[in-house]
């Protein structure tokens, strides 16, 4: 088991050379436990951690395909934020936000938090009206948000365009000082340490091939590595969530799609606040190594290939040049692809599933990564209970049934507009 | 990229396409169907992977629906049909 950190144990290895323990240990599946998380993802991790330190439940499983860190956890653009419009996703969100600013204390591990500040760009006076009804939305939620004009804009964001030639002026935006961006591997690396310094198995390698059921119940999970018995079981996999429920025999409003991102080369302190331009769907953030971190749409069919096509590539550093001139000879660095679940009203899927003992969180859209906190909390006291917590039952899986979609940007039914 | 081989104007890039979704589900007949059977055809997906048949509209081309067998692990196209020829054929 890995120690706890603490400045005298960095002065203790410093001083004396001693090697640093694994994270976390690498456990072999046992026959049964109480709970069994499919997928060793940010989600499953967190849920598998809340179990244990909130709930006492801690004869847990989390069974990885490949390894931790390897999926969407380590291929997002790392922002955290709580603007959000709608009831339902405002709460949530910010109550994943305060979970995002305790969370290094809490897991003993510096996950870097940095509430830089995210600005919601407006080009036009209607999108402008639009933020401050946002904002008024999230002051009354107890979220602070300022809305700027154009004027505090060119002080605090001085080297976006302003100039009277540009294809889209920028009116005004929206900051929340209180988003900003998180380091992702650590967040991973930081649940899988705390979970399993809890007892909590993580066992990597090893992927699930279907459920043992009895009735309408699921019993467990068939896996390469042998069979394992659950009282309870949770889907938690991303990209892949209708092929995992499908092994239950479930169908989902799931269509699985690629989104690409990009990092630049590295360049000194330049962009102090995460941006969102407001003319197309395109962010921009500096990572502390100094690569400009960027993405946009998702590519707009259905796929699995965790490749991109280099159109939307086009169409993103199309955005970024019209709206920091000055990185146009900046070299791309990386680029890379991640496979996400895509739904028809753009929010997710948490909670109990028409089978008993099965329980699923899928369907994150753009919006897993800033979530993966209040997920977990959340998801670990509904597989503690057998019962949503209050701040997910807006995102039940037969919401279309009673017409309770939640489209937070209005965009209808359709999983690749979203 | 994905190059579609339009029946109409040959091998064009997709972003001259405009995407339909998956071209296998089937409408109930008006009148008929419950509440389920509607969610589920409105709401509900296979998102397989592996073949995929679905709809592109040929936009910056000739406009016609076509239908695209693709398969999703690997974005390599199929057979490319006009959908009104699938639709007579059904």
């Amino acid at each position: 088991m890995s120690e706890r950190y603490s400045a005298f144990s960095l002065a203790r290895h410093a001083l004396t050379g001693a090697p640093w323990p694994e994270l976390w240990r690498k456990a072999e599946p046992r026959k049964g436990y109480d709970v069994v998380i499919v997928g060793g993802g940010g989600h499953g991790l967190a849920t598998a951690y809340y179990l244990a330190a909130n709930h006492g439940i801690r004869n847990v499983a989390v069974i990885e395909r490949s390894v931790i860190g390897s999926g969407n956890v380590g291929r997002n653009t790392t922002l955290v934020r709580s603007n959000y419009q709608l009831d339902g996703n405002t709460q949530f969100f910010e109550f994943s936000l305060k979970l995002w600013e305790g969370l290094s204390h809490a897991l003993n591990y510096n996950v870097m938090l940095s509430q830089r500040g995210q600005v919601v760009l407006a080009h036009g006076p209607g999108q402008l009206d639009a933020l401050a009804r946002k904002g008024n939305t999230m002051l009354l939620n107890g979220i602070e948000a300022e809305l700027l004009d154009r004027a505090q804009l060119m002080r605090l964001l001085p080297y976006l365009d302003y100039s009277p030639r540009t294809r889209f002026p920028i009116y005004g935006g929206l900051l929340q000082r209180r988003a900003g961006t998180v380091r992702h591997d650590a967040v991973a690396w930081g649940y899988a340490r705390a979970a399993d310094r809890l007892g909590v198995d993580i066992i990597e390698n090893c992927e699930v091939t279907g459920f043992t059921q009895d009735g309408g119940r699921v019993t467990g999970v068939r896996t390469t590595r042998g069979e394992i018995r659950a009282e309870r079981t949770a889907i938690s996999v991303a990209g892949h969530s209708s092929q995992v429920a499908a092994l239950a025999g479930l169908r989902l409003p799931v269509e699985s799609h690629l989104l690409q991102a990009f990092v630049t080369e590295p360049l000194k302190p330049l962009v102090d606040h995460v941006i969102s331009f407001g003319a197309e769907l395109f962010y921009i953030s500096q990572s502390d190594r100094g690569g400009l971190v960027f993405g946009g749409h998702i590519d707009g069919f259905n796929n699995y290939t965790q490749r991109g096509q280099f159109p939307k590539v086009q169409t993103v550093a199309e955005c970024a040049v019209a709206l920091m001139p000055a990185i146009s000879r900046l070299r791309v660095l990386r680029h890379w692809g991640g496979i996400q679940d895509m739904t028809p009203d753009g929010s997710p899927f948490i909670g109990r599933t028409p089978l008993d003992n099965l329980y699923l969180n899928a369907g994150w859209c753009y919006q897993g990564f800033k979530a993966t906190p209040a997920t977990g909390w959340c998801f670990a006291q509904t597989l503690a209970h057998g019962e949503e917590h209050p701040l997910i039952r807006p995102f039940s899986l037969d919401r279309f049934a009673h017409g309770d979609g939640l489209d937070e940007y209005g965009l209808g039914n359709w999983t690749w507009k979203q | 990229m994905l190059i579609i081989h339009c029946p109409n104007c040959g091998e064009r890039h997709y972003t001259e396409f405009r995407y339909g979704g998956d071209a296998n589900r089937k409408r109930p007949a008006h009148g008929s169907g419950g509440l389920a059977e509607w969610h589920d055809h409105v709401f509900v997906f296979d998102n397989p992977k592996g073949a995929h048949r679905e709809y592109w509209q040929h936009v910056l081309g000739c406009r016609d629906w076509l239908v695209l067998e693709r398969d999703t692990a690997t974005n390599t196209p199929g057979v490319v049909r006009l959908a009104r020829d699938e639709v007579a054929q059904r």
